[in-house]
């Protein structure tokens, strides 16, 4: 099938000041969109070509295939985990989980800031609900998803260059800590937990 | 505190012909921010004064302090800084390696660099190109393709290996040291090196980099 680019679930300009309309017309309409054109590029007159996008990440090898898939894969995933109206705290079982987890929510949000300041280059933290139903924090690498580990994504942050810097420069923790507390959307991770 | 001195002759330290290089193989800790081996704004407009700027005086001075930060107190803070690029690796010491190699690759970049670069290599090295790739423009381009192919992070690097240059790629902070090979020119593929610039458009900053910025007399000098 060919893969399309999702629309944003928010106009390009409504997370500023804190991700700007200009970080959405190179983050989302030329990266994301050059991973759904690579892919299709990538795909044609191959096996993949049925297959569904969960199912090209699930199933293709390290490579060009898996990278522009998982990407075209965690971007979508991503902008869902962004809202206009972020920010604040969970409700329900997540926030049990977490509270379980961590303690509090600060807690949280500090072992998370670490996680993603500290995932070295380019990549991905994600919160995920593991099989046993507790939730944890992993980084992960360039194209890395928790797809492929069988844990249930929750949220996660990109934490490519791309991501922050027209808004942040060099400043990862300061975009993290945005994130966190004014773009986060916990609703998005609540219905992924459920 | 206790900072051991060295007792390493500075012909062992020494083995690079760049300015930004030497200066990081010379120093001790703690390190300091190696000086650009030209100004803020003799890059431009391929890489502008105000990219430099970040690169070098926000980047470079991170994974500087970072470096001091990670070896005070430890077995690594006498080491030069090749030794302990070596020995942070082989050890999985992560936090270390990454630090120390990012200021080396940081510094052998600056080098790599020159305002009125590009062109065609002197003589010697120009031979050695055309017997490894067949022509400098074979060369010129699968640098291009290795640098553009480095998915996420990384560096495109021209290696000496035995008589044979070759080109390579490393992701995040990997360094050719780390494989025995001799670098001779790195470029930085990390987003920091060209997104204010150019955004997501990695060719078109690399190329441009091959073909106006490419100091050819340091990787000259990196033969020897
Ligand atoms: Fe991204
Ligand atoms: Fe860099």
């Amino acid at each position: 099938m060919e893969h399309t680019l999702p629309a944003l679930p928010f106009a390009m300009d409504a997370l500023a000041p804190h991700m700007s309309k200009e970080t959405f017309e190179y983050h989302y309409a030329k990266h994301h969109q050059a991973y759904v054109t690579n892919l299709n590029n990538l795909i044609k007159g191959t096996d993949f070509e049925s297959k569904s996008l969960e199912d090209i990440v699930k199933s293709a090898p390290a490579g060009g295939v898996y990278n522009n898939a998982a990407q075209v894969w965690n971007h979508t995933f991503f902008w869902n985990c962004l809202s206009p109206n972020g920010g604040g705290a969970p409700a329900g079982g997540l926030a049990d989980a977490i509270n379980k987890k961590w303690g509090s929510l600060d807690e949280f949000k500090k072992a998370f800031q670490t996680s993603a300041v500290g995932n070295f280059g380019s990549g991905w933290t994600w919160l995920v609900k593991k099989a046993d139903g507790s939730v944890d924090i992993v980084n992960m690498g360039a194209a890395g998803t928790p797809l492929t580990a069988g844990d249930k994504a929750l949220l996660c942050i990109d934490v490519w260059e791309h991501a922050y810097y027209i808004d942040y420069r060099n400043l990862r923790p300061k975009f993290v800590e945005t994130f966190l507390n004014n773009l986060v959307n916990w609703k998005f991770a609540e219905a992924n937990f459920a | 505190m206790n900072f051991p001195q060295r007792a390493f002759p500075s012909s062992t330290l020494a083995t690079s012909g760049g300015i930004s290089t030497a200066m990081l193989e010379n120093m001790s800790f703690p390190y300091e921010l190696p000086a650009l081996p030209y100004a803020m704004d003799a890059l431009s407009p391929v890489i502008s004064e105000n990219t430099l700027r970040f690169h070098h005086g926000k980047h470079h001075q991170t994974y500087i302090d970072a470096l001091n930060k990670a070896i005070d107190d430890t077995e690594f803070q006498a080491m030069p800084i090749k030794a302990m690029i070596l020995a942070s690796g082989a050890g999985g010491k992560t936090e270390i390696f990454n630090n120390a190699a990012q200021a080396w690759n940081h510094a052998f970049y600056w080098d790599s660099l020159c305002e009125k670069g590009g062109g065609d290599p002197s003589p010697i090295l120009k031979q050695m190109i055309d017997a490894s790739f067949g022509s400098v423009e074979a060369c010129r381009q699968e640098l291009l393709h290795a640098a553009v192919t480095q998915f996420g992070t990384g560096w495109a690097w021209l290696v000496l290996e035995g008589k044979k240059i070759s080109v390579m790629k490393t992701e995040d902070a990997d360094t050719p040291l780390t494989s025995g090979m001799k670098p001779l020119l790195a470029i930085d593929v990390w987003e920091h090196a060209y997104y204010l610039d150019y955004q997501n458009r990695r060719k078109d900053h690399v190329a441009g980099v091959i073909d106006k910025l490419i100091n050819w007399k340091f990787a000259a000098d990196n033969l020897a």
